[in-house]
């Protein structure tokens, strides 16, 4: 069966021959134009005069277009409507496209764009947490406040309290291929859209009302992204429309790409976070209660804000219990880009919020932080754990919860958690690392060592997987047979090099037992599965697997009825047998063509039993959790910050992958970007609301030398308890929380220089390194 | 880029003039006609003289496997192969201006595997090595050029390639899989052809041909690896009004090592450089290893780093703590200084209207000279401080010291307060704090997105702390601990 095969990405031989095609890549008419956006200098202010005479007459020029010159919506927000595709009066950050060109290269667009006489009269910008919190700048009318059982009187009443309160940065998507949008002008007013989009079909909706058009005037197609990670999921509506709009204006193939820094500068990133907590806990470290603050900047539009602090509240239990919990989230309104979808979408920032709370408690308490962690763990469900982790050991004893937990394993939102599996993953992995001897180790190592320190810490995740939004939850696909044998596949999730279509062909090939070779992969396309949700939140193959599925079992159930006639049929290693008989894929198709048997179907899914009340902060959001696991040794320069990353090893729970090799690209790909946004990667803006790392020249995002030199990935056997597609688990997301080890381990590095804790913010920079070494010697 | 030169507003043709024509001359949007070899076929391009090889890949030949990923040097998802007569290099389509390649060889993606998938090709795909793919061509030919010079320091030659998608592990795992895997065929074929060519396009072929060049055209910019003019083309979109390409003078490419010095010529690329100083100084090496990318190094030249002044360029704190003399030349005068004097003030260098570097003199032994590279990244990442010590310690007592450090003031400077504070004292933890507090004298650095003011000061004290210590035998490099 092609499912759980390690098979390569379906594209790989193109991407090394270098044809796999891009937008940029797509061979356009000859008249093709190119757009560029003249951009906001300043955050915050009122145009007062708009000269574009020097635009309009540089070379190459055929259009200059500003807001009133749009036609119909001038929109591309993806929730509320608060995102003008160009200005309209008012420029909300630096950066903000105002006006755009269409000329005739890409160059002459990006210059003309820079010779508009704009004024403004700026006003003082909201830009940091102190300013927006002073202005009651908020999205959504304030903070949201959610509760479970009464955390102030737990706190109060617990043996210990902590109070503490950091600051972590967002994140530059960085996808290696930049936003880019091409349009070509059909007849009869339509518009056919090629994309760089993780959501097609927000694209058809916001070209149509951009056009004045149904959806059913506008295809949109993407056969794959050069990257996404979330950054593609609302940042390309600004292009699609602004090229489709010039296209229906001049008639002529329109396209737009952000050069690198415009592209940095216009969208949207990860949001950054403050996280306060007070915690009350017992003298073994068990938390009685807890409350959190977390605070936001999401930037001058609400985008996906909403949806983002709300997985963040989500996951500020990460893996424990907490009896007694309060989280407040403000999200703030900001004069910058607007904060976006990034992989983990909030989820991350949520997790470190929680993590550092068990740091900092068994700092508190001299206690190794795998204890406290391991006290505070979820209770597993009964069985759920020896079955699913074939490999793995028996809970010890040691760590057992209390037999009689008054508590209900529940977490703050009320959901109950039946299929938690970081119990045994902990003692697995902590074995394979090797976890307490290197420990001893490094301490006894750290003791000689008067400059260099190493660190070592273990994290764990577990994730929720679903949309929050509970309608997203479902997906559609096409399937067509054609009479040689060959298989065409279509769904509603879009490549971005997570390897979905080839996960997805698995699926398919499996289900008519044949090759992966006899599914055509095709782009995916408005036209051809309708109302698609974005790929993301980590639910790419779980949807559109089982859409695929429904599909090709229809076509199957059809070909199995009239082949068999009654007689059970079988459809395995390119033939199809029943009664004795036995022949090719092909053959049957054939015959069943001539038979007159349908042979194409579309294939729909929606997740079961999720309900979830988003202003009370209670139900079951999540059809399931996926879970992982890291340990992560550093070595630090106490005397410059300058540091490593020694060692990872991770041990991770796709339930039964569909594909191990994929799955791990996914892991190792998702620790390192993961551990980069907590080290390297900083984001700098300057008093005037000015992105000052907007390259790759100032902004770091990991190198081949930042990765582990010694990096193990072991993946649990096991399977879903939920009948999801094979009984996989998603893992778009997850593993993105495992790189919260690397920080951890960096801050134990620091704690190994003095008693103080090291306090440390993210991203744990050299400059913040080196900084809290000397707090903690001081 | 060897000078740097003041922009005027004169277009540069509306100056007759015999010499310019003589030698050629290159106005940016001018067409400049230049000859090499692309993928195995001989191709004359007549073309603005900074187009860049990206962009007349993808716009006019349709090669779209070569990719834009940053347009600044940074990313490498351009990278082609480039063979020259003495090396195959891997270079940043993007920033390579068409001039720069007359007569050599051009590999991109579409060419490396057009017989049949080269090694590195296979093998990431075997190692599932690609995601998103569009990082991947410029792996592929990062690795086809390190697998020609049979390097297996593959972190060090793909440094210049950023993937988001894959961590990198499984891309590392292709390299080290075809490591010693049999060359292609092209590589000879692209070599013999290079070896068969007389360049003739209108660039200078030799130092006096730029010095009269130079002399008579003051206002035009010299380009040599194109690795900072490059971004005034295509970040600042400056139209260059008159430009001279410098790769073909190949007496600026010279290197002189005597019993006790070594004269470097301004157009050596830092590759060489760096190949040079690990034999010489091998701690200014490894600091050049961690400069720029390897595509970068293959492109900038020395004299390129220490002309444009930038008070973060790496070279010039090595240089002057090495106790480097500058030749500088213009027309037929020729005069040295010491580096350090070249450095006037941000944005200033004592260089007069049509003079230029010609070569640095370095003495050939410093056993003392330490330089430490502090960035946020560890590797291709611009310094936030970059420190070079050159401490004579003589029977515990210090008898000489040169220190100099790039990012803490707006030119490459001498600690002069904090080496006076050190000469005549003895090599101990009383003359060190001293030190460190002088250090404060010698410099007031800015803030910037790079580092603080305050980091910046912290973390040039903790590298003399570090000089100090390693002097002492102490464990103080990050990159020697091992698990």
């Amino acid at each position: 069966m092609t499912v759980r095969q390690p098979l390569p990405h379906d594209s790989g031989p193109l991407h090394v021959t270098g044809s796999a095609r891009y937008i940029d890549d797509i061979p356009t008419p000859r008249d093709c134009l190119h757009i560029a956006f003249g951009q906001s200098p300043v955050a915050c202010g009122t145009i007062t005069s708009l000269d574009l005479t020097a635009v309009k007459s540089a070379r190459g020029v055929v259009a200059v277009l500003t807001a009133d010159d749009l036609p119909f919506s001038n929109d591309v927000s993806p929730s509320i409507h608060d995102e003008p595709l160009l200005a309209v009066g008012q420029v909300h950050y630096v950066g903000q496209p105002i006006f755009m060109v269409v000329a005739d290269s890409h160059l002459n667009a990006r210059k003309a764009a820079r010779m508009a006489k704009i004024e403004i009269a700026e006003e003082k910008p909201i830009l940091s947490v102190e300013d927006a919190m002073v202005a009651g700048s908020f999205f959504e009318g304030g903070p949201r406040t959610w509760t479970k059982g009464d955390a102030k009187t737990a706190i109060e009443s617990a043996p210990r309290r902590l109070t503490g309160q950091f600051d972590m940065g967002g994140q530059e998507h960085f996808y290696l291929e930049g936003q880019a949008a091409l349009s070509l002008p059909q007849d009869n007013g339509d518009m056919v859209v090629h994309s760089s989009t993780q959501h097609p079909t927000e694209i058809q909706h916001k070209v149509a009302d951009a056009l004045g058009v149904p959806m059913h005037a506008v295809r949109v197609e993407c056969r794959r992204m050069g990257g996404g990670f979330g950054g593609k999921e609302s940042q390309g509506n600004a292009l699609a429309v602004a090229t489709a709009v010039a296209a229906r204006l001049t008639g002529r193939a329109c396209k737009m790409r952000y050069d690198r820094d415009d592209d940095m500068v216009i969208t949207g990133k990860r949001h950054d976070f403050r996280i306060g907590y007070e915690v009350g806990f017992d003298d073994k470290g068990r938390i009685k209660g807890i409350a959190f603050t977390q605070i936001t900047r999401g930037g001058w539009a609400q985008d996906l804000t909403g949806p983002v602090a709300d997985r963040a509240m989500l996951h500020s239990d990460n893996a424990y219990l907490l009896p007694h919990a309060t989280i407040t989230s403000y999200r703030l309104k900001t004069n910058m880009q607007s904060a976006t979808a990034f992989r983990g979408f909030g989820g991350p920032q949520g997790v470190l919020g929680i993590e550092r709370v068990m740091d900092h408690i068994a700092h508190d308490l001299d206690m190794d932080p795998v204890e406290v962690r391991r006290l505070n763990y979820y209770a597993p469900a009964k069985g759920a754990e020896a079955k699913a982790i074939g490999t793995g050991k028996p809970f010890g004893a040691e760590f057992s919860p209390e037999t009689h937990r008054p508590e209900p394993n529940t977490t703050p939102y009320g959901m109950e958690v039946k299929d938690f599996l970081l119990h045994s993953m902990t003692e697995r992995l902590l074995e394979t690392s090797d976890y307490k001897n290197r420990k001893a180790q490094i301490a006894a190592w750290n003791a000689n060592s008067p400059i260099l320190k190493r660190g070592i810490a273990f994290s764990p995740v577990k994730f929720g997987i679903s949309f929050t939004l509970t309608h997203l939850n479902q997906a559609g696909a096409l399937v067509h047979v054609y009479q040689d044998g060959s298989i065409m596949l279509n769904h509603g999730g879009t490549e971005m090099g997570q390897g979905l279509f080839q996960k997805i062909a698995q699926v398919a090939a499996a289900r008519f037992g044949v090759s992966t070779e006899t599914v055509k992969i095709t782009a995916t396309d408005t036209a051809k599965v309708p109302n698609t949700s974005a790929t993301a939140a980590s639910s790419g193959s779980d949807l559109n697997g089982m859409a695929v599925l429904a599909a090709c079992d229809a076509i199957r159930t059809r070909m199995a009825e009239f082949l068999g006639q009654g007689a059970s049929v079988t459809f395995a290693d390119g033939m199809v047998t029943w009664a004795g008989q036995s022949i090719t894929f092909a053959e049957a198709a054939m015959r069943c063509y001539q038979a007159r048997v349908g042979l194409s179907a579309t294939g729909f899914y929606k997740t079961p039993d999720l309900s979830w009340d988003r202003e009370a902060g209670k139900g079951r959001p999540f059809f399931y959790f996926a879970h992982g696991a890291s340990v992560t040794e550093v070595v630090i320069d106490t005397l410059t910050g300058e540091n490593r990353i020694l060692r990872a090893d991770v041990l991770h729970d796709v339930g039964a992958s569909l594909n191990p090799a994929l799955d791990k690209g996914q892991i190792e790909g998702g620790y390192v970007q993961g551990a980069g946004w907590l080290t390297t990667e900083e984001l700098v803006w300057d008093d005037h609301g000015r992105l000052r790392t907007h390259a790759p020249s100032t902004y770091k995002i990991p190198a081949c030398s930042d990765r582990p030199s010694v990096f193990n990935v072991d993946l649990v056997d096991g399977e879903n308890p939920e009948a999801t597609i094979y009984r996989s688990k998603a893992v778009g997301e997850p593993p993105f929380m495992l790189g919260i080890s690397a920080f951890l381990a960096l801050s134990d590095a620091i704690a190994a220089c003095g008693d103080l804790y090291p306090d440390l913010d993210a991203p744990a920079t050299p400059e913040r390194i080196l900084m809290a070494v000397k707090r903690v010697q001081a | 880029m060897i000078g740097v030169i003041k922009r005027v507003g004169l277009y540069a043709a509306s100056m007759p003039n015999d010499i310019l024509w003589t030698f050629g001359k290159a106005a940016g949007q001018d067409p400049m006609e230049v000859s090499f070899l692309l993928n195995g076929e001989t191709v004359l391009v007549s073309q603005p003289a900074t187009r860049t090889l990206l962009d007349w890949l993808r716009e006019d030949r349709s090669l779209t496997g070569t990719k834009e990923g940053c347009n600044e040097g940074d990313c490498g998802a351009c990278t082609v192969v480039v063979q020259d007569g003495t090396s195959v290099r891997a270079l940043n389509a993007c920033i390579l201006f068409l001039p720069q390649l007359d007569g050599k060889a051009v590999r991109t993606v579409e060419g490396i595997g057009k017989d049949g998938l080269h090694a590195v090709q296979q093998a990431l795909v075997d190692q599932h090595g690609s995601q998103c793919g569009f990082c991947t061509p410029g792996f592929v030919a990062s690795m086809v050029a390190g697998h020609a010079q049979g390097r297996t320091d593959h972190d060090t030659v793909l440094a210049g390639n950023l993937c988001r998608c894959t961590g990198y592990a499984p891309i590392i795992r292709a390299a080290r899989s075809a490591e010693g895997a049999a060359l292609p065929e092209w590589l000879k074929q692209d070599a013999e052809w290079v070896a068969a060519q007389q360049p003739t396009g209108p660039a200078p072929k030799t130092s006096d041909d730029l010095a009269a060049l130079y002399l008579a055209n003051p206002d035009a910019t010299l380009v040599a690896g194109a690795t900072d003019v490059g971004l005034w083309v295509t970040k600042q979109l400056r139209d260059l009004d008159q430009v001279f390409f410098l790769n073909q003078c190949d007496d600026l490419k010279t290197i002189e090592v005597t019993d006790t010095a070594i004269r470097i010529g301004a157009g050596v690329s830092m590759t060489d450089v760096r190949a040079l100083m690990a034999e010489h100084h091998p701690s200014y090496a490894e600091m050049i290893r961690r400069y720029g990318s390897e595509q970068v190094r293959n492109a900038a030249t020395i004299g390129g780093n220490i002309a444009n002044g930038s008070p973060i360029g790496d070279n010039p704190p090595a240089l002057i703590a090495l106790g480097t003399m500058l030749h500088l030349r213009k027309g037929d005068t020729r005069r040295d200084l010491p580096i350090e004097d070249f450095f006037i003030d941000y944005g200033k260098q004592d260089r007069a209207d049509g003079e230029f570097v010609e070569a640095v003199t370095i003495p050939k032994s410093a056993p003392d000279l330490r330089c430490y590279k502090l960035s946020k990244r560890f590797d291709q990442d611009i310094s936030a401080v970059c420190g070079c010590f050159n401490i004579t310690v003589t029977d515990g007592t210090v008898t000489a010291a040169r220190i100099a450090f790039g990012g803490m003031a707006g030119t490459p400077k001498l600690a002069i307060a904090t080496m006076s504070t050190l000469i005549g004292q003895p090599w101990i933890e009383a003359t060190l704090d001293a030190a460190c507090d002088a250090l404060a004298t010698d410099y007031s650095p800015m803030s910037d997105m790079r580092a603080s003011a305050t980091y910046r000061l912290e973390a040039a004290k903790g590298m003399l702390r570090r000089y100090f210590a390693q002097s002492y035998g102490l464990p103080t490099n990050v990159l020697e601990v091992e698990v």
